[in-house]
């Protein structure tokens, strides 16, 4: 056993116990960061927070929400929104919470695209948001079955159905997902257990292995630099932190965090309280009917880019894209074969590409919303078309890219 | 000023796709109908200026009593709710305050021509008659006579002032429609019950209401309780002033209330479906001011650290 002395402060006696000077230095004070950075580098803390958000109104609403198809839709629109003091305000925040925290991953993962924060040695930073975001889709998913509306269970019903495969028929499959033969109690129950138990958990283990992630490659900067962490901060601790090219966690990095953070909540509780329309359809304050569909059953709006691409084709061939879709961000760290850690402006084809991708994913976003019919349909089998020509393209046009 | 930039660039991407998934695509999923400020020009203005006191005498020659309470002038309804929807399919309103929340033209059209004035003519073909049978005067100028029931009704009823939201939705609405967040149900507010077996006898009889309602309409009208946020307010709105405008061939007649009656019903609606809508706003406010401050401070505090960065 270590030897202990008496401590002066409680500063001291923690110190003596849990090292917490040691732990600040290693994951604050001297977790170097390059100074060469925008305010994109914040929306890690941005997501970071939002979770919280997310974490914290989800406890609130948990004490009064109701897993059973005959009490679901009053403890939310009636117990919660009426009766409960404040309790619209975390159903608000809940919600808008949920739609906004996709929007911060797209930024999230465009800006990784952008600038090349998938290569040499950071492929597990990308691997592991990308499981993030499969998990925080699967948690969305799981939440919005749980008001019970016209559209929790509509939606339920049409993406519990893509699991019988296509031709496959597996039937069988569907039921055992749902737990019945159409979604009802069992179906609810499950969806409550992963929304507020397994996924949560999941998602909290994965923020672990994205930051944990970071640490060894490093955050990547606007230029992609290759920055030699150890003489940069070296030059830091001597007092020269105007010439290092890297800054401290804390309070560098914070300071600056915080002012983006503080931006982004404006806008996020704006939303909550004048403009929440967008993150709650109207359709799901109709209260669950299994005998009357909706003329117009469509996703939340981040999955709609990956519906389309379900849509325009048969249902074999449509499932197949689907589920290629689902995957292939994943493998952009492979695709791309060019050795440059660069912003797209400077990495010739590849600007285009990235463009182009991003305009088509907000294409098809937008048609997935839209009925498919006439010239909706035809826009959204083009985007789906150039969708996949561009992730063919990839290796072809990064293959021969000329060092910067 | 180059990141000023690059968020011009995250912004302009963020509204393009708001558009499209928000007010593009609902725009074309949803027919939009512009309010004609409930002014029903479809119906034929009085020709007459109605006399009250002749009015009273024709609305009781007229037989109008024979279903229709008048509470205000101590004429109680000659049937109860289950009766009289077991009769004609639904319960028969009290006029005591018609004067006052439906338009007067609206009023002379419906004693003249029920279906027709209630845009419901397609319900009724092939012999089929509305349960309220027109009106063909009493002997005399029958322009007259119905202006002069008009302005009798207009006469008994309170001031459009007086009447509050609960008043407007019950009247205009509330046979047809429960709201069971405000315990509202077709035959009137549920009261509570001290013996399970008194409140087990009510429910009851609004299903037997119920019955007679669906067998009448079609389908069971549906409860508002959260209309406001599933439909909203123009829909609602536009909807109550023209149903077959938004939904053609819907078995629900055009309710012919005046634009402030129908400002009470949404003011109902939102008291159901969104109650707590001032404190949001001003719990808001309180919000934003913190937010700005706190980024004020934000401000100060990156400009003072980063100052001995650069």
């Amino acid at each position: 056993m270590a030897q202990f002395e008496k401590a002066n402060s409680l500063h001291e006696w923690l110190d003596q116990r849990l090292a917490i000077d040691t732990l600040e230095r290693v994951l604050a004070k001297e977790y170097w960061i390059p100074k060469n950075i925008n305010f994109l580098w914040a929306m890690g803390m941005v997501l970071a927070f939002t979770f919280g958000i997310l974490l914290v109104s989800g406890i609130f609403l948990l004490m009064y929400y109701q897993p059973n198809v005959n009490l679901a839709f009053d403890s939310v629109n009636y117990t919660i929104m009426r009766e409960v003091e404040f309790g619209w305000l975390w159903r608000h925040v809940h919600a808008v919470a949920a739609s906004v925290v996709f929007l911060i991953i797209y930024i999230h993962m465009f800006t990784g695209i952008y600038y090349g924060s998938y290569k040499k040695g950071r492929e597990m930073i990308w691997i592991s948001g990308m499981l993030l975001f499969v998990t925080f889709s699967a948690e969305a998913f799981s939440g919005y079955m749980l008001p019970w509306g016209q559209m929790s269970y509509w939606a339920g019903m049409v993406i519990t159905n893509l699991f019988s495969i296509g031709s496959l028929e597996l039937n069988g499959l569907v039921e055992w997902i749902r737990g019945d033969y159409v979604p009802g109690q069992a179906f609810l129950d499950r969806f409550f257990m992963l929304h507020v138990l397994l996924l949560p958990l999941a998602i909290l283990g994965l923020i672990g292995l994205h930051f944990g992630a970071l640490r060894i490659p490093h955050v990547n900067n606007q230029d992609g630099e290759e920055i030699d962490f150890e003489a940069e901060a070296a030059k830091y601790k001597a007092g020269n932190k105007k010439e290092a090219k890297v800054i401290a966690f804390k309070p560098d990095f914070l300071s600056k965090d915080m002012f983006v953070l503080s931006v982004f909540l404006i806008f996020f509780f704006y939303l909550v309280f004048w403009h929440y329309s967008f993150a709650m359809d109207p359709i799901n304050f109709d209260p669950a009917d299994p005998m009357k569909t909706p003329p117009h059953i469509y996703p939340e709006w981040y999955f709609l880019w990956s519906y389309e691409i379900l849509r325009p084709f048969p249902k074999d061939p449509g499932l197949v894209a689907f589920g290629i879709a689902q995957v292939i961000f994943f493998l952009i760290p492979f695709l791309d074969r060019s050795p440059n850690v660069a912003p797209a402006s400077r990495r010739g084809k590849f600007n285009i590409w990235f463009w182009v991708m991003l305009v088509d994913v907000i294409v098809l976003t937008v048609m997935g919303k839209l009925p498919p019919e006439g010239i909706f349909s035809t826009i959204g089998l083009v985007a789906t078309v150039v969708f996949f020509a561009l992730w063919i393209s990839l290796p072809f046009i990064t293959k021969n890219e000329k060092a910067v | 000023m180059k990141e000023l930039k690059i968020l011009a660039v995250v912004v302009f991407f963020t509204l393009l796709t708001y558009w499209g998934v928000e007010p593009y695509a609902h725009s074309v999923m949803h027919k939009h109908v512009e309010s004609k400020d409930f002014k029903y020009e479809d119906l034929k203005p009085l020709k007459k200026r109605g006399d009250a006191k002749r009015g009273a005498e024709t609305f009781v020659n007229a037989g109008c009593t024979g279903c229709h309470g008048v509470q205000a002038a101590n004429m109680p309804a000659p049937m109860d709710p289950i009766s009289a929807a077991a009769s004609f399919g639904v319960n028969p309103p009290d006029l005591s305050n018609a004067g006052a929340l439906y338009d007067e033209k609206f009023l002379a059209a419906l004693i003249k021509n029920p279906a027709h004035a209630l845009k419901v003519e397609h319900k009724f073909t092939e012999g089929k008659q509305h349960p309220m049978p027109g009106f063909y005067g009493v002997g005399g100028d029958i322009e007259q006579e119905v202006a002069d029931i008009v302005a009798y009704l207009k006469s008994i009823s309170k001031n459009i002032e007086e009447i509050t939201p609960k008043m407007a939705f019950e009247d205009a609405c509330g046979r047809c429609h429960a709201v069971h967040y405000e315990k509202w149900t077709q035959i009137g507010e549920k009261p509570k019950f001290k013996h399970k077996k008194d409140e087990l006898l009510f429910d009851a009889k609004v299903l037997d209401y119920q019955d007679y309602l669906t067998k009448y309409m079609g389908k069971l009208p549906p409860d508002l309780s959260m209309y406001i946020r599933s439909r909203g307010e123009h829909y609602i709105s536009t909807f109550m002033e023209d149903p077959q405008a938004l939904l053609p061939g819907t078995s629900m007649p055009r309710v012919g209330v005046n634009e402030e009656a129908a400002e009470k019903v949404i003011e109902y609606l939102q008291d159901s479906g969104d109650l707590k809508r001032d404190e949001r706003d001003s719990v808001g406010v309180i919000v934003m001011f913190y937010l700005f401050v706190f980024a004020f401070l934000a401000y100060l505090w990156k400009q003072s650290i980063w100052k001995e960065l650069h």
